[in-house]
């Protein structure tokens, strides 16, 4: 019986050593001499032909400016290779890695496993906030440690069919939510129980139309200052679903309109519902200006602009959501100074950040390579700088549980657009959701 | 006396040890893959761990929070556990139909196997994204064709009330594994008790409950249990049906969530996946894994209980 005893309790112990042990993490620093010569390596994810070549110029670009320092690039690298590279640490982790979500910068930042820029950019001299667009350092920060930096980015716009538009005697893109409204139900052409063209599909799950997206041109406070979830508490929230089951309503209802969305094609591809001219206007990114230059098909008249406001933030026309790449250093690294000098040119330098940016269409980051004269001018482009730099632009705060609280807010959402949730228990609904925030984030956080 | 009590001892120890190095490498692999990932996963749900920074030891709060405060753990078990019973069911019932469909026929039996066996070699992915294509209520031929005799055609992949269902043709269609386990014990079943149940009067549905059923139930119980542990781990097709039919894929920076429409195809391996990999809260994945551990085990010893039974009751 004792025999047996021990062998558990031997047993057990030996697994709750196994199971710690996974979870070493090697602490690196910045010892690193830069008058010596050194390579760093860089892992990022950006995979396409014509983003490799782009990335590569700029380290070519980067190692002629520091003959010293070697970089060796890994590209096509997904985050959760990263996470575990830099779990175990050792000689084979990465120096700098880069990372296509703002979701995990929270769990970078909070657990150090990217290390805090904040004393580097200090010691040459940064100062981030004249630097780098204000919702690129929301996005790159969590709890005022600078854990990562903004490398390119993207900003949501409003996408139009001119062509439409004058058939339909609409003389400028939509400015306030009401004209968006009118304009929508104007360029609508029903046929049977469906549409022949839909001035604008509203539904959640739309391609780019996703709640927290389309919730950037009502400037919500997601959180606190104590990291409690205030959904409820402002008016932005309840105003946008409000508006949104509105919209759905006067466009024909939630059940046509969803029927309707299953005869879009895929997003990223010439068959999007924008491209083969299903709907007038779309919500999208600045990466929709190339797909729309690239596809032979598209032989109508397109613009861009950005999305409306509500009527009562009329003066705020010109802002919108915003996102993008981030970069940061190893916790790991014991190059980090080099490593340093890596991450500073590809984020604060001008010129490669406008070639970068030319090169794969994003936006970049900083107010100085938003203002130079070689980035990419045509008109549609120019949109979408301008949301980048408007200073009302704004994003989803860093989290340590990836993106659950917007998941949780889009589930409510959902309801609501369909009817499941009548509009006048909005306000009650979003106190449940504000509850169940806190608990995902106080489990987040034990 | 002493000396023989030693020797015998020995040859004891010696014979021991054999046994163990011919059982070792199931002991390894035992260990190495089931023993020490439930232990470790036991250990995790007892504790906070993000999979960068040390655990910490947490108590019960992982159990807590999976079972009163994480709203999507009730209708993952519920979906996993009506695919669990539905799906099962039809699989095990339709394959022993198309099993004996296929021993009974008389020409062209290797075009009758070869079309039923076939769709179960398509990998899974391709099969779904075909079925989401199929079943597309706005472009889809099947709703065309049914629009066309008069039916009105639900929305499938589309509609939370018709989503499980539209899995369930899915699996319904790759049935070609169970078919060739049934078809094999078919054709054991001794062909003189059919011949004797004849010449005494038996008919068809009565040969079938007292002569096919008893021969084949050990068949019907395996194929039950590796479908029932098949089931509970599934994963792959309502991930790729739910982001499909959305409409959202997948993109850099893009993460979609999954169990769509209304979280009807959310299942518990998805739960796990999500909590453990993009919510980064081990502990609650943990606890997830060990609820699906504890289900497959309940159905199994259950079904192997009940299987005398339920099946060889003559």
């Amino acid at each position: 019986m004792r025999r047996t005893a021990l062998a558990i309790l031997g047993a057990a112990a030996a697994t709750a050593l196994l199971a710690s042990g996974c979870t070493a993490n090697v602490n690196g620093g910045a010892y690193d001499d830069l008058s010596k010569k050194e390579t760093i390596t860089f892992w990022h994810g950006w995979s396409q032909p014509n983003e490799v070549n782009a990335i590569n110029a700029n380290i070519r670009a980067f190692e002629r400016l520091h003959p010293n320092i070697t970089v060796k690039s890994v590209g096509n690298v997904t985050d959760d290779t990263i996470n575990q590279a830099l779990r175990a640490g050792g000689d084979s982790a990465p120096d700098v890695v880069s990372s296509f979500s703002t979701d995990k910068v929270g769990l970078y930042c909070a657990s150090g496993l990217w290390t805090d820029l904040d004393p580097f950019l200090a010691k040459s001299g940064i100062d981030k906030a004249k630097t780098f667009t204000a919702p690129t350092l929301k996005y790159t920060a969590y709890r005022g440690k600078q854990c990562s930096l903004p490398l390119l980015g993207d900003a949501l716009g409003l996408y139009y069919n001119v062509d439409m538009f004058k058939k339909a005697g609409i003389a400028r893109p939509p400015r306030t939510f009401s004209e968006f409204k009118a304009d929508a139900e104007k360029l609508t052409v029903r046929k049977g129980d469906g549409y022949r063209q839909l001035g604008f599909m509203p539904d959640y799950h739309g391609y780019a139309t996703t709640p927290t997206n389309y919730l950037g041109q009502w400037s919500p406070t997601y959180l606190d200052a104590r990291g409690r979830s205030v959904l409820a508490k402002g008016s932005a929230v309840t105003d946008m679903l409000t508006y949104q089951r509105g919209l759905v309503q006067a466009l024909g209802g939630y059940d046509r309109l969803e029927k309707y969305r299953t005869t879009f094609g895929d997003e990223y591809s010439t068959q999007n519902a924008f491209h083969v001219q299903k709907v007038a206007m779309q919500m999208d990114g600045e990466w929709r200006t190339v797909n729309l230059e690239q596809d032979r098909n598209v032989r109508f008249h397109w613009a861009t602009a950005p999305m409306p406001v509500p009527d009562d933030q009329a003066d705020q026309y010109g802002k919108g959501y915003a996102t993008g790449t981030t970069i940061g250093i190893a916790h790991s690294s014991r190059k980090q100074n080099a490593a340093w000098q890596f991450v500073k040119f590809l984020t604060t330098n001008t010129k490669a950040l406008v070639s970068f940016a030319n090169a794969i269409h994003n936006v970049p980051t900083t107010y100085a390579s938003l203002k130079s004269p070689d980035l990419d001018k045509s008109p549609t482009f120019r949109t979408f700088v301008r949301i980048a730099a408007n200073p009302r632009s704004s994003t989803l705060p860093p989290t340590l549980n990836g993106s659950q609280f917007a998941l949780t807010l889009s589930d409510f959402a959902y309801r609501v657009e369909s009817g499941k949730v009548p509009v006048a228990r909005i306000r009650e609904g979003l106190k449940e959701v504000d509850h169940q925030i806190d608990l995902d984030n106080l489990q987040a956080e034990m | 006396m002493t000396t023989t009590t030693l020797t015998y001892a020995g040859k004891r120890r010696r014979q021991a040890l054999t046994t163990l190095a011919f059982l070792s490498p199931w002991i390894i692999g035992f260990a190495a893959f089931f023993a020490y990932p439930l232990a470790s996963t036991v250990y995790f749900s007892f504790m906070h761990y993000n999979q960068i920074n040390p655990p910490t030891f947490v108590g019960l709060r992982n159990w807590k929070y999976v079972f009163t405060e994480y709203p999507l753990f009730a209708p993952a078990l519920w979906n996993t556990l009506w695919l669990v019973v539905v799906m099962v069911t039809l699989r095990v019932v339709f394959g022993l139909g198309i099993g004996m469909l296929v021993t009974k026929v008389k020409t062209g039996v290797g075009f009758f196997r070869t079309a039923f066996y076939l769709p179960y070699l398509a990998p899974p992915v391709a099969a779904t994204i075909g079925f989401v294509f199929l079943l597309n209520p706005g472009t889809g031929p099947v709703n065309r064709i049914l629009g066309a005799l008069g039916i009105n055609a639900p929305n499938w992949f589309n509609d939370p009330s018709w989503s499980k269902p539209a899995l369930t043709v899915l699996a319904l269609w790759g049935i070609g594994d169970l078919m060739v386990i049934f078809m094999a014990a078919l054709l054991d079943v001794p062909k003189e008790q059919y011949e004797a149940a004849s010449l005494d009067g038996a008919g068809a549905v009565s040969r079938f409950r007292h002569i096919t059923l008893p021969n084949i139930s050990p068949i019907i119980m395996f194929a039950v249990i590796t479908g029932v542990i098949q089931t509970l781990q599934y994963f792959t097709q309502p991930t790729v049906a739910g982001n499909l039919a959305s409409g959202q894929l997948s993109a850099p920076g893009t993460m979609v969530p999954p169990g769509y429409p209304d979280n009807s195809t959310l299942t518990l391996p998805q739960l796990v996946f999500t909590l453990g990999f993009q919510n980064f809260n081990t502990g609650a994945a943990s606890v997830i894994a060990l609820v699906l551990f504890a289900v497959a085990m309940a159905f199994t010893l259950l079904l192997m209980r009940r299987r005398s039974g339920l099946l060889t009751e003559d």
